[in-house]
């Protein structure tokens, strides 16, 4: 980016009106892909000085057991319904969970899950770092991802969303090829990095399942009429989209959310229109396209 | 500009937790359970009687739903104390009429000022477990260790005293707790507390005290207050939540909790209360649902270890 200039310089701008019409494979109208933030937060962690970890003095006993409850319950709750209906997951991955609990994420592995790097704890801020410190946590990433699951990273969402004005460089020289944290467009677009090919893959937070319980406030089945409707919108526009569904299992994997969810899942699977897949196989897709 | 060396240094990143707290243990590797007669979705009604004084202290931090205005700030104080003289009587009421238990979470300066209400909870076979000394007994690791015992044993021995027999229960103030309280839980003779909302079945301490785990999402707390969507959603969730955890425990034949915090002056208001008696007899007529008291939760649980 532009450090300092009131435009970072990410990207150019590119209207929506009048793009030529895509189809992913198969004819279909929107790659969905399903995003679980497998994470770990630490119940102690050091303070950063531009971002506090926990609104509580530590432990937040509410903070730390409800993520816990992730790696504990619904895990595996929310994995079932995702694979029972046919959407793999492309994971946003707290890489030191590889060590805390290895069997969630050997789960996800086994179940045809990609891997991208969403910093080593969801309690470690990248805000502050110096180049090499941001390069020993891409480089951790990189190597925990590895020796664990086989995969090489090729995607980044910044831990808690935190970045610095290099990372976009630096994940781009180290041969990622995707980012998470660009919000700008339904389509991959082509970023701006100093070396490297990088896009942005459409994440969202809008639709997030933390923004839909928590900042929107929407009960279980609204937050399912809404997906439901992103996801018909999107479906009947001929550009050729993409639809991320950003989920935190302690959140999704409620009681009295999952079911709901379930529905929206059975919806899109049945609609046709759809092409479930992992967001490294529409980075590839995307990049194959006719131009 | 560069962060301190230790930003990026983790001396606990090793398989299990970064403490010691409790050992890790995922629900589906737990022991199966069985609830009594058969029955697969243990729904615990947990009720809290909060004291809040009007002159908040803060220390360590302000309980949710503590006052808001300057002092004298009559609204909160008065609308709190609504839920101990009026909605209270409506729940027991309301439990009455379904014939079923509860669990009442009672701030010690609930069973001093208001004798009678303990009386009429008791006289009722619902469960009396210990919710600190009034809403300005927070609990964090700020506040000294003989601070937090001293408050635990006060709270305890009003309990006892007014109950004949000490509280094996204890719920922190909005489930804050020090990384000392389990063990002064443990020191001060309690069974359970309910604090931790990382599982949907009772867990062990690393000193053998038992956490119960309260949803905090299902509470009427979360849901009405804080994202302030309507009874109606309320009951539609709750049962949407029965449905499911009864169709889990049928597949992976284990039972499961339903845990329902519910605060008088939130969920007792005269508008909420048809469709929470509703809510009640649908949980009522449903043939999985146990109606259980923490205590009976805990028995049946042990059994199982």
């Amino acid at each position: 980016m532009q450090e300092g200039a009131a435009d970072p310089g990410l990207y150019d701008y590119v209207p929506y009106r009048g793009r030529t019409p895509f189809a992913w494979p198969g004819g279909k109208k929107v790659a969905v892909w399903v995003s679980p933030n497998l994470e770990y937060y630490e119940i102690d962690p050091p303070a950063n000085p531009h971002r506090k970890s926990w609104p509580m003095p530590h432990p937040d006993v509410v903070g730390y057991s409800h993520r816990d409850h992730a790696n504990r319950v619904s895990h595996w709750r929310m994995a079932d319904v995702m694979s029972k209906h046919g959407f793999p997951g492309s994971v946003s991955l707290s890489v030191a969970l590889c060590q805390h609990h290895p069997h969630v994420v050997a789960d996800a592995n086994a179940r045809g899950w990609e891997f991208f790097s969403h910093g080593i704890y969801n309690t470690r801020y990248s805000y502050g770092m110096d180049e090499a410190q941001e390069r020993a946590i891409i480089e951790d990433s990189i190597r925990t991802v590895r020796e664990a699951t086989g995969q090489t990273i090729r995607g980044w969402l910044a831990p808690a969303l935190t970045h610095t004005p290099r990372t976009l460089d630096l994940i781009a020289e180290y041969g990622l090829d995707y980012t998470c944290d660009l919000y700008h467009d339904d389509q991959p677009m082509p970023v701006k990095t100093a070396t490297g090919d990088l896009i942005s893959m459409p994440y969202s937070l809008e639709v997030n399942d933390h923004y839909g319980f928590f900042i929107y406030n929407m009960s279980p089945r609204e937050y399912a009429r809404t997906l439901i409707r992103q996801y018909e919108r999107l479906a009947d526009e001929p550009s050729g989209t993409v639809m991320c569904i950003p989920l935190h299992s302690y959140l999704i994997g409620q009681p009295h959310r999952i079911g709901p969810f379930e529905e929206v899942l059975r919806h899109i699977a049945a609609d046709g229109r759809a092409w479930p897949a992992r967001a490294g196989e529409i980075a590839d897709a995307w990049r194959g396209r006719a131009l | 500009m560069s962060l301190d060396p230790s930003h990026l240094e983790y001396p606990n990143r090793r398989e299990g937790y970064d403490h010691a707290l409790y050992p890790y243990r995922a629900l589906h590797q737990a022991p199966a359970v069985q609830w009594p007669g058969g029955k697969s979705v243990a729904t615990w009604l947990c009720v809290s009687l909060e004291w809040f004084p009007i002159v908040p202290e803060d220390k360590p931090f302000r309980a949710p739903g503590h006052m808001q205005t300057a002092y004298p700030d009559y609204r909160h104080y008065t609308a709190r104390d609504y839920g101990n003289r009026v909605g209270v009587y409506r729940l027991l009421d309301s439990f009455a009429k379904a014939g079923v238990p509860a669990s009442f979470a009672v701030n010690a300066a609930i069973s001093e000022r208001y004798p009678v209400l303990l009386r009429d909870i008791q006289s009722a076979g619902h469960e009396v477990i210990a919710h600190s000394t009034d809403m300005n007994g927070t609990i964090a690791s700020t506040l000294p260790e003989a601070d937090e015992r001293a408050l635990i044993t006060r709270a305890r021995d009003v309990l006892a005293q007014a109950c004949g027999a000490a509280p094996r229960g204890w719920l922190s103030i909005a489930r804050q707790q020090s990384f000392r309280t389990a063990d002064l839980l443990k020191e001060a003779g309690f069974a359970y507390c309910c604090d931790w909302v990382n599982d949907e079945l009772p867990w062990a301490f690393t000193n053998g005290l038992i956490n119960l785990p309260l949803n905090h999402e299902l509470s009427d707390r979360q849901i009405l207050n804080v994202q302030q969507q309507s009874v109606d959603s309320y009951a539609e969730q709750i049962c949407d939540a029965h449905d499911w955890l009864a169709g889990e425990a049928a597949a992976q034949s284990s039972a499961r909790m339903l845990p329902l915090h519910l605060t008088p002056y939130i969920i007792g208001l005269p508008y909420r209360m048809d469709a929470f008696e509703g809510l009640l007899a649908n949980l009522k007529a449903r043939p999985e649902t146990w109606f259980a008291r923490g205590s009976d939760i805990l028995e049946s649980y042990r059994s199982h270890m």
